[in-house]
């Protein structure tokens, strides 16, 4: 099977004609290196050994108590590195061997795709370079020292909004002038074909080990799956094994200061447009002018998202909400309080999006109905109703940890200081 | 190109940029500067452009500032941010390029979201109506701009065949990077001139230019009878002469537009510019 390259109308390849070779290079050795039983053995080996996979699904008792739903966490925190990156990272550092690549560029937001980048490419011996915004290598500084340890070299990008997408920018330059020897690590499901289609293939691990662990735990399918969209790759990771069964995927934007003022929450209020190489929605003035996105996340401070993400919400088959900073803040520390687990302030909207509790509508839920087995058709199943349901079974996908967000959380929540 | 049998079919206002390439004003190779456009302002601009025609250009090319371009180096990316804060929109580079294309042709460079968000079908047409022949846009290859499985004006049998359905030519690019197989489609693509990348990188001067490049203009040579303008990276007199040694038309943008920007005043940009292609257009004549 050939790799996507289109989500309905969404993707492409708008990039450069000096980068088309290199996509075409990178499509092939994916397709070649995804039916490559030796290659697939070499990931799964690290993804158990290194990065710590299978990661549990967590019944969290008491934050279920509080949702009066039961919330499963996805515990992709505990995962090497702090976060799902790692996931992809491990594939595309693999991937840049096989093609013989010695150096890989990344950007990154938050700095975990830039630190499990770093990590990768220190296991298996490749140069990396990382771009990060100088917004970001502020309000990060804690990943910026973990990558130098890592013997990344950290380019802070003064350009724009010196956040995510002026990072992604700068890369997409480097590689441009580097391509022959350079690998182009992209962290979300963003940018050109092939990438949205190969980081969600390397992140499916998530959603293939929570659809296998619900039905040993519970015999059933889960109600609804959340999770945090930025660029999306968690999101998909854990969207994509549950595509075509009857579960909602509800992802959650940043709405920031609130969707009436500055937020990152492309799907909710941008409009389609090209950005990074792929045609998808994305923040933007009336003669197309790329916005600065906001959040006090800088994982999810990214004016885009990625084009599989966008037919999701056309097609209907998955829904987004949105969840502003103050949310996403009491979220955090209602998780530690609650649950002992300090999530990512990115991963924290999707907490705050289960902390709203049950939809108050009375429409059955999947579950009411009687539980839908993978083979099962569902009728009845409508993918775009409103939120879970009092007593529904809810999976989180918990994308990371917050120790990087320690330092804002202190800044931001005065009595913490 | 008259006296060429393989040209290909030009639409009807490409004929004027099909005229400069053949018979250059002053010179072997058509003389092409790139500034964008509304940069340090549009006054400036304007006076700028006006002083690019009067020192010997022979199609003048202009940027539409845009807030993310990929393909640029710092010093493009620094004039179309200062020119965005200063307010110019895709309209105001419009209407300068219809203030001076009474003179020469010209050619304008946008990406492809500033197409999309204005409607492409009314972009096009307006480019038509201000006297632009053909544009560049640089995140949009061949593929894209074909249509195919593209939705983007997939009606229209994508974006390039609407271009031309509006009398405007798309211009293909070819890359140092290109292969046989997307040089062939280059040139089938061709239908004002092709765009030549001389350096594996963004825009921006070189000390060098690239090695690949006689290499490169020689595969497409092989392939084609349109014009190919070469840029990116030609900054001097010298590298100017050379590549018109190489191809039909010379690309100079960066070194203009770090001119400008080092300009403390509207006159003092327009003398340094004059200059510099002053001296291009001497060292390409001379040979």
């Amino acid at each position: 099977m050939t790799i996507e390259t289109r989500f309905g109308p969404y993707g492409g390849r708008f990039v450069p004609e000096t980068l088309i070779p290199a996509l075409d290079e990178l499509t092939a050795a994916y397709e070649e290196a995804r039916a490559n039983a030796a290659f697939q053995a070499a990931l799964a080996r690290l993804l158990a050994d290194y990065a710590g996979r299978p990661t549990p699904l967590y019944h969290a008792t008491r934050l279920s108590e509080r949702c009066a739903a039961t919330i499963l966490l996805k515990r992709e925190d505990l995962c090497h590195t702090g976060a799902h990156k790692i996931n992809n990272v491990l594939g595309q550092a693999l991937l840049a061997r096989r093609m013989g690549k010695t150096r890989v560029i990344a950007e990154t937001g938050a700095g975990q795709h830039g630190v499990a980048t770093a990590t990768a490419c220190a296991l298996l011996d490749l140069e990396c370079v990382v771009y990060m915004g100088s917004e970001d290598v502020r309000r990060q500084e804690l990943n910026v020292v973990r990558m130098r340890l890592l013997g990344a070299t950290v380019v802070p990008v003064e350009s724009g909004s010196r956040t995510l997408k002026d990072a992604m920018n700068e890369a997409l330059r480097d590689w441009v002038a580097t391509v022959g020897h350079t690998f182009y690590a992209i962290g979300s499901v963003a940018g050109p074909a092939p990438y949205p289609a190969m980081v969600r293939d390397f992140q499916a691990v998530i959603g293939g080990e929570a659809i296998a662990q619900v039905r040993e735990r519970y015999g059933h399918l889960p109600d609804e799956i959340v999770a945090c969209v930025g660029g999306g790759s968690n999101a998909m990771g854990i969207f994509h094994a549950f595509r075509n069964v009857p579960v909602r995927l509800t992802g959650v934007e940043a709405a920031g200061e609130g969707l009436d003022a500055r937020h990152g929450a492309p799907l909710a209020k941008g409009s389609p447009g090209v950005l990074h190489g792929s045609y998808s929605y994305l923040l933007q003035d009336a003669w197309g002018q790329v916005a600065e996105a906001h959040s006090v996340s800088a994982g999810l401070d990214y004016p885009g998202v990625g084009p599989e993400h966008a037919w999701l919400k056309d097609s209907g088959r998955a829904k987004y909400a949105a969840a502003t900073d103050a949310e996403a803040l009491a979220a955090f520390r209602t998780l530690a309080e609650l649950e002992g687990i300090i999530p990512a302030l990115e991963s924290a909207h999707a907490i705050a999006y289960v902390l709203r509790g049950p939809s108050a509508a009375t429409a059955p839920s999947p579950s009411a109905t009687g539980r839908f087995t993978i083979d099962g058709a569902a009728a009845s199943f409508d993918p775009a109703s409103t939120r879970f349901a009092a007593g529904d079974l809810v999976i989180v996908n918990l994308s990371g940890r917050g120790d990087k967000d320690v330092h804002e959380a202190a800044r931001l929540l005065e009595d913490l200081a | 190109m008259s006296a060429d049998q393989q040209a290909p079919e030009l639409p009807p206002l490409a004929a004027r940029l099909a005229r400069a390439f053949a018979a250059p004003r002053a010179q072997r190779a058509a003389l092409i500067p790139y500034v964008t456009g509304g940069h340090p302002d549009l006054e400036t601009s304007a006076r700028i452009i006006g002083t690019l025609i009067d020192a010997g250009a022979d199609i003048v090319e202009l940027g539409i500032p845009f807030s993310d371009p990929i393909a640029d180096g710092p010093v493009v990316q620094r004039s179309t941010h200062e020119a965005l804060l200063a307010g110019v929109t895709p309209d105001d580079v419009l209407q300068l390029a219809a203030a001076h294309s009474g003179s020469v042709p010209f050619v304008l460079l946008t990406y492809v979201n500033t197409v999309l968000a204005f409607g492409p079908e009314r972009f096009f047409a307006r480019a038509f109506a201000s006297g632009v022949e053909a544009l560049v846009i640089p995140d949009l290859p061949l593929d894209e701009a074909a249509g195919g499985a593209a939705a983007l004006a997939a009606e229209a049998g994508g974006l390039k065949a609407l271009a031309a359905a509006n009398g405007v030519s798309l211009v293909p690019m070819a890359a140092p990077t290109s292969t046989d197989a997307r040089l062939d489609m280059v040139a089938e693509a061709a239908t004002s001139f092709i765009y030549c990348v001389a350096v594996t990188g963004v825009t921006g001067a070189r000390r060098e230019v690239g090695a690949d490049l006689p290499g490169l203009v020689g595969r497409l040579r092989a392939r084609t009878a349109a014009p190919i303008a070469v840029g990116f990276g030609i900054s001097t007199p010298e590298q100017a002469a050379r590549v018109a040694g190489l191809a039909g038309g010379v690309i100079i943008g960066s070194a203009l537009i770090d001119l400008i920007a080092r300009s403390a005043s509207a006159d003092s940009a327009c003398r340094a510019v004059g200059d510099l292609l002053r001296a291009a257009s001497a060292a390409i004549a001379n040979g």
